[in-house]
């Protein structure tokens, strides 16, 4: 019986580990930083799932709950200040290309 | 209970400060904030010597959380309450506007609720939450000042954290799944049952990973320098006091200590991390010509030896991280408020820019050599009692190899520190630097207070370890 | 079993458009599917609070933060779109190929563990877990929600003082 419900898990496993590749990979080989976020919210939809199928799959589902409806929160909020930044970064530089972000830098540096 | 004052007072006071329409609402926060950072450090010695009255509750069942405190919180809580105290004297002078100053003492009294929260809770999940509350707010409050390198280098440590934090999810998920609860006290159960799972082995590697990013140990050290360096002065003061080492090396002795336990895969584990991190910090502030930048590659050095001196895995070593984490939150917010002091008066960062100063700004030059001899373990100061202890427990676990690398960076780091105390105090004085004047009155303050406690807890060794360190090792759980 | 593994195959998919596709817009959106799958995935798991709780707020509100930002950036003009998107799939080609090899590796490795479970909980409800077991992170919620309003306060403050 125990060993039944746990395949569950088991079964869902792969999936959510190659969501997390595809999070990481966009993280790692992007240069634009909207496509960073756009990885990293993989990364938590990957996360979000991995608590609900544990939650599942033991049983635990309410508490599974409890603790989505609060990371989901927590989620927004942190998306939404790295948006912010985002934001920022671009009113200053006029672009969101970490590699042209990288050479105003430099440049700004060797003008001083 | 008491303990949940610590976390309510600054969400109900952040709620009323904010409601209403006050006159001069910029200052009423702020001596609001100094009250609560004074009374925080009044309650920690207050529950120091009454044990007793943790467990009291003055307001019925209305105030029930659950939360728990033990010597290792007591340390820690008193850490917060004097960095929390130290950032807002400093920010005095460094937020000009007045509703940016407003914010600035909304957004620290909500981090300082975070910190409290992460040390007080005992359940997995909450100490995420509020992590994740406390590293939300110093995003905020790195970028408070709109500054384009501040907003880069906040972009870069949101996006590790954010990795961090999944991963401690993900570890989290493990747990719920192995355990069925996600409550210090079952995971703990789980492991005792079996400690050689390849589930558990996955999940506690996750966890201790993603607090390996929060703290900046050496392969994930890559956001740190540029967050301390770009953020404004009294942000870096409490990033580096109390943010990175609370999210960081707290969760982790939390963790390793109630939860995994000290198995020798994890003691290892962290004695090479520690010792890695040590070496390479080191390494890194000597090649450094920004005064903040040094500073936070020995910030980077000094958080090694506390994942050194857990990862000797007893009793002693523990006792020695949590002294250590205490002596290094207080002259690292020393070091960083005369850096904030000297970048005030001259204008520049660049420690080949200045030069002499030590007969223009007397005190924070003096207050900024008491703070690098006791970050280089110089007796009587107290930075000297933890590294010996740091030492003597690693010898004592039979890692003498580890002690002697602690040592030599020990050398190393009175080569950096002193180095960059010639380069910026003595020596002739820079042409540049003829019209500095002493710093003003409430950051020359800061420092003393702040010498007077390293000093002070140097030479009052034997009563801080009677209070505060030798308690510590009654909960140790090997 | 057969529709789990449906939704998780479009998962996968839709994320994988979500990150290789050129324009951000278009990310956006898939981003804003990618909840909706979930949402379908947790109901089959029988949660249907936090799956009701995903599709309002991750479905709904992530991609208008994400629109906004893109809006309020608008970086490239066409020409640099073009070489912009031959440069991208230099990167991006690899990702799926990586994605079905460990989809095939994954069909041979049959991951399991030995530990005992824990039995399972006596029905508890949601909301009662949330308000009285665990208050703790009701304010923790309050806490950070706090922070995005000072935080967006704090960063979009410029913008006034620009105009």
């Amino acid at each position: 019986m125990n060993s039944e419900i746990a395949r569950l898990f088991w079964s869902f496993s792969p999936f959510i580990i190659m969501l997390f590749i595809i999070g990481l990979y966009c993280i790692f080989v992007t240069f634009n930083l909207i496509r960073v976020l756009v990885g990293v919210e993989v990364l938590m939809k990957a996360a979000t799932l991995l608590v609900i199928v544990a939650g599942a799959a033991t049983g635990h589902i309410a508490l599974a709950q409890v603790i989505v409806v609060t990371l989901i929160v927590i989620e927004v909020v942190v998306i939404t200040i790295a948006a912010g930044v985002v934001i920022g970064i671009w009113r200053h530089n006029n672009s969101l290309d970490t590699r042209k972000i990288r050479q105003i830098n430099d440049e700004g540096i060797s003008d001083e | 209970m008491l303990l949940s004052l610590l976390i309510l007072i600054p969400l109900f006071s952040v709620l009323v400060l904010n409601l209403p329409p006050l006159l001069r609402r910029a200052k009423v926060s702020f001596y609001c904030a100094l009250c609560f950072t004074l009374a925080q450090i009044a309650l920690v010695f207050f529950c120091v010597f009454n044990p007793q009255s943790i467990v009291v509750n003055p307001f019925g069942s209305l105030l029930e959380l659950d939360l728990s405190a033990d010597s290792i919180s007591f340390v820690v809580l008193l850490s917060i309450g004097i960095t929390g105290f130290i950032t807002l004297l400093v920010a005095k002078y460094f937020i000009c506007e007045q509703q940016n100053e407003h914010n600035f003492v909304s957004v620290l009294f909500l981090a300082l609720a975070g910190l409290n929260g992460i040390v007080l809770t005992s359940d997995i999940f909450t100490l995420y939450v509020f992590l994740e509350i406390a590293a939300a707010a110093s995003f905020v409050l790195i970028v408070i000042n709109r500054k384009k390198n501040a907003l880069e280098a906040a972009f870069k440590y949101i996006v590790l954290s954010i990795l961090a934090t999944t991963m401690m999810l993900s570890s989290i998920a493990l747990f719920l799944f192995i355990a069925g609860n996600t409550h210090f006290a079952s995971i703990r159960a789980a492991f005792n049952y079996s400690s050689h799972d390849f589930l558990l082995i996955l999940a506690s590697g996750l966890f201790i990973c993603g607090a390996f990013i929060k703290a900046g140990v050496v392969p994930f050290h890559g956001w740190l320098p540029e967050a301390y360096s770009e953020s404004p002065a009294p942000v870096t003061v409490f990033l580096a006091g109390i943010v990175t080492k609370t999210l960081g090396i707290y969760t982790l002795i939390r963790i390793v200590n109630s939860v995994f336990g000290f198995l020798p895969a994890i003691n290892n584990l962290l004695l090479f991390a520690g010792a890695v991190t040590i070496t390479l910090g080191a390494l890194g502030a000597l090649a450094q010509n920004d005064f903040k930048r040094i500073l936070a590659y020995s910030s980077i050095s000094q958080i090694g030896y506390i994942v050194l001196a857990l990862g000797s895995g007893t009793a002693l070593g523990l006792s020695a991280a949590l002294f250590h984490f205490f002596n290094h939150s207080i002259f690292k917010a020393l070091l960083f408020v005369n850096s904030a002091a000297t970048e005030a008066q001259t204008k520049t960062r660049n420690v080949e820019a200045m030069g002499g100063l030590q007969a223009k700004m007397p005190a924070t030059a003096f207050t900024s050599v008491i703070a690098s001899l006791s970050a280089a373990g110089v007796p009587p100061l107290a930075g000297f009692w933890s590294k010996l202890m740091i030492v003597i427990a690693l010898v004592a676990s039979g890692h003498p190899l580890y002690a002697l690398v602690a040592v030599l960076a020990s050398v190393l780091t009175l080569a950096y520190l002193l180095s960059l105390q010639r380069r910026v105090f003595f020596g002739t004085l820079n042409a540049d630097c003829a019209q500095v004047v002493e710093a003003r009155a409430g950051l020359v303050f800061a420092a003393v207070l702040l010498a007077l406690i390293t000093v002070g807890a140097g030479v009052f060794f034997p009563f801080v370890l009677n209070t505060f360190i030798l308690p510590i090792e009654k909960i140790f759980a090997g | 079993m057969i529709v789990n593994s449906i939704l998780l195959i479009a998962l996968l998919c839709v994320a994988l458009w979500a990150v290789m596709t050129r324009s951000l817009l278009r990310s956006a959106i898939a981003l804003a599917i990618v909840s909706a799958v979930l949402t379908m995935l947790m109901f089959r798991l029988h949660s249907p609070l936090a799956a009701v709780f995903e599709l309002s707020v991750c479905a709904g509100l992530i991609p208008v933060v994400f629109v906004s930002a893109i809006t309020l950036t608008q970086p490239l003009s066409t020409k640099e779109v073009l070489q912009h998107m031959r440069e991208r799939l230099t990167r991006f080609w690899y990702l799926p190929f990586i994605i079905v090899s460990s989809g095939i590796i994954f069909t041979f490795i049959h991951l399991s563990s030995k530990m005992p479970l824990p039995g399972a909980e006596v029905d508890k409800d949601v909301r009662i877990l949330l308000w009285n077991i665990r208050p703790l992170d009701l304010i923790g919620q309050i806490l950070i929600l706090l922070i995005g309003a000072f935080g967006i306060l704090i960063i979009f403050k410029e913008k006034k003082e620009n105009e």
